[in-house]
């Protein structure tokens, strides 16, 4: 599954077609279970704030879940309807998905602790 | 269509090309609309209207103007504003389904959303430049932009992007709206009108004396002459309604023609034909001196001639009104059937000032009545101060006369105040005046009624004693005596008095008639008898005359005989030597 980070934030969004919502529904619970994280990043294009949101993320990632993540990188250029359903206003936004609670990041990633403890990965 | 409405407006007299906002009252003051295509700011405390402005603006842009809006609503959700300003009969699913009006909400919950690093807005611009996109927006609304500080702490960051927000709206030509709240010594409370500097309006509720009214201002417009005053606004059925300040001047048009006061009588005394049309006409008095009944009058005689009557009336509601009227022969309530007049009434203190001098633009304007009768405008005072009250209704007055509108008020004065200053102060307004009296004497109260002013034609100067009958109003002239006017049961005493007076002179005529005669019979009969004594009088001195000539004649003749007798000399006529014997003949 780590490969799946790996391309770009040039990947055409999440690369699945809208699934059924019980399915997505048991999608998710199978994944709960596993204990696995599933992040979205959007994007707006290839700025160095991107940049760098998608390098840090990344290592944080491999850092403190590996083996147990799910990240999409989505530019929202290309998908301007997915701004106004997931509420970004902001970019780069982090949505975590699962586990829930969902929660949103924002900015680069830079701020290593902030980034954890929005990831729920530490506590205060 | 909406190219050609911009291309014309581009060249406006005004400089910048001006874009309609379609709220009543506001193109006016704004010298055409707000600045098209910039970003307009409007401010103001929590519910004074700001989201209603916005959305009023979207929605007659998208229906009157072509020109369809998008909505980025930061507080409200779609559903919920829809529900907002369907009282205002804005039907929001019906514009988003025909395309012409899109709403967007942004949700932002500052507990949601952890700040890891640097960030822009561009998501925000992505998801408004496709909003605009999908539909051809050509104006937006930005409800309430503020609430990014709220839910985002970067205010550095928030600042430089709402900078890069208002200059992208610019280069995307499109007329935006953004409404923020006001701050404490700062137009807005996050200063916004430092990037939003073209056009900025305040918009203000205020509470004074447990009566609420709402202000719009615009404070300023870069480019573009505009009004500075504080313009008051309603917020009614049919959205925002500002006081229309076209009418601002003096310089309307005047009519010469008459319309009748519906009191035959009163109509003479106005120079035989009545009040001017497009004229304003006042009427005071003390209580129950008839103002109301003079009111209605009018009232029933512009709805005899068929034109529409609105009728104000903050004292009584409308059936007590009709019922009242019928008592003196005047039907109203048929005319309120037939749609030529209607009455609105309502307390005065059931809303400020302004609101009610508004609703009676809104009515007047929707209505187009040709006469309108306030009933009374004095209330007003209850709800505003007396600068306000004269503002507000010179500025209706004005409203009506350019419309050719002829505005009937009656004012209530105080008995014992001088009626040049309970009049509300607003004689000076009016063009015809008539002052009703209420006069108490030996233990009853007449009505009186004279014109003080009218201006433009001659009128009378004399008091009318009024009278109510079952069949309206009637005049009557008033007698004086002794320099008193005479009215009610004095005016009949008199009347009486002065009929016993005829009737006793007519006696004394007789009399002194009757008199004349006998004197003259008195001095015929005295007459004959002088001549009666003088003739017998003459006749006794003709038989004396005759005796003694004949007695002379007789006694000559003798003394001729004697002296022939003698050979005397003859006799002398009058010789003295024998006058003796004559005079002793004589005895």
């Amino acid at each position: 599954m780590v490969e799946k980070h790996t391309p770009s934030f040039i990947r055409k969004g999440s690369g699945k077609k809208k699934a059924d919502t019980t399915e997505q529904f048991e999608k998710a619970v199978s994944r709960l279970a596993e204990g696995k994280y599933v992040l979205r990043l959007y994007v707006a294009g290839m700025t160095p704030n991107s940049a760098r949101a998608i390098a840090n993320l990344k290592k944080i990632c491999e850092e403190h879940l590996a083996g147990r993540y799910d990240l999409n990188v989505i530019d929202v250029y290309r998908k301007p309807t997915l701004a106004k359903g997931e509420q970004i206003i902001a970019a780069p936004t982090l949505i975590k998905k699962l586990p829930l609670p969902m929660r949103k990041l924002i900015g680069d990633m830079s701020d290593e602790g902030k980034v954890l403890i929005g990831l729920d990965i530490r506590t205060r | 269509m909406a190219d050609k409405k911009a291309g014309k407006a581009r060249f406006s007299r005004a400089g910048i090309p001006k874009c309609p906002s379609g709220i009543r009252g506001l193109d006016e003051i704004t010298g055409g609309g707000l600045p098209r295509g910039r970003p307009t700011l409007v401010a103001g405390s929590a519910g004074c209207g700001k989201t209603l402005f916005a959305m009023e603006f979207l929605v007659r842009g998208a229906l009157e103007h072509g020109e369809p809006g998008v909505f980025v609503a930061f507080e409200e959700n779609a559903r919920d504003l829809a529900q907002n300003v369907a009282s205002l009969g804005f039907d929001l699913a019906d514009l988003a389904a025909r395309k012409k009006l899109l709403v967007d909400y942004v949700s932002i919950e500052r507990t949601e959303i952890q700040e890891t690093g640097e960030y822009d807005l561009e998501g925000l611009f992505i998801r408004l430049g496709h909003a605009i996109d999908s539909i051809g927006a050509k104006r937006v609304v930005l409800d309430t932009i503020e609430s990014l500080f709220a839910g985002l702490s970067n205010e550095a960051i928030l600042r430089s992007e709402l900078r890069r927000l208002f200059r992208w709206l610019k280069g995307k030509g499109v007329t935006a709206v953004i409404t923020a709240e006001r701050g404490e010594s700062t137009i807005t409370r996050h200063g916004l009108e430092e990037y939003v500097a073209d056009c900025v309006i305040m918009l203000d509720h205020r509470v004074t004396e447990q009566v609420s009214t709402r202000r719009a201002r615009v404070v300023k417009y870069r480019g573009s002459r505009h009004e500075t005053n504080e313009f008051p606004f309603l917020i009614g059925d049919h959205g925002i309604f500002l006081v229309p300040v076209t009418s601002m001047g003096l310089d309307y048009e005047v009519s010469t023609t008459r319309i009748s006061t519906g009191i035959p009588r009163l109509d003479t005394m106005l120079g035989g034909k009545g009040y001017y049309r497009g004229s304003s006409i006042l009427v005071t008095g003390t209580p129950g001196t008839g103002k109301t009944s003079v009111a209605s009058t009018f009232a029933d005689a512009a709805c005899r001639r068929g034109e529409r009557c609105l009728y104000t009336a903050f004292e009584e509601g409308p059936e007590q009104i009709f019922r009242n009227m019928r008592s003196i022969g005047i039907d109203l309530g048929a005319w309120a059937a037939k749609g030529l007049l209607r009455v609105h009434a309502g307390r005065p203190t059931v809303a400020g000032l302004e609101t009610h001098i508004l609703t009676m633009h809104r009515l007047s304007d929707e209505f187009k009545p040709k006469v309108v009768v306030i009933d009374p405008i004095s209330n007003l005072t209850e709800v505003g101060n007396q600068v306000d009250v004269k503002a507000m209704l010179s500025r209706l007055i004005d409203h009506f006369k350019s419309n050719g509108v002829t505005a009937f008020f009656s004012s209530l004065v105080t008995r014992g105040v001088n009626e040049e200053t309970s009049g509300v102060g607003i004689s000076s307004l009016m063009d015809t005046w008539l002052q009703l009296e209420d006069l108490e004497k030996s233990g009853e109260h007449n009505r009186g009624l004279f014109i003080l002013k009218s201006r433009g034609m001659a009128h009378s100067n004399q008091i009318r004693e009024f009278l109510l009958t079952d069949r309206g109003i009637d005049l009557l002239d008033v007698p004086v005596s002794s320099g008193e006017v005479l009215m009610g049961s004095a005016r009949v005493a008199m009347e009486r008095r002065e009929m016993e007076e005829d009737r006793q002179g007519r006696v004394e005529i007789d009399r002194k008639k009757r008199l004349f005669e006998l004197k003259r019979r008195e001095k015929v009969a005295r007459v004959d008898s002088i001549e009666t004594g003088f003739l017998a009088e003459a006749e006794d001195f003709k038989e004396y005359l005759r005796t003694e000539t004949n007695r002379q004649e007789a006694a000559r003749k003798t003394r001729g005989a004697l002296g022939r007798a003698r050979k005397a000399d003859p006799v002398r006529a009058g010789g003295n030597a024998k006058k003796p014997a004559v005079s002793r003949g004589r005895r």
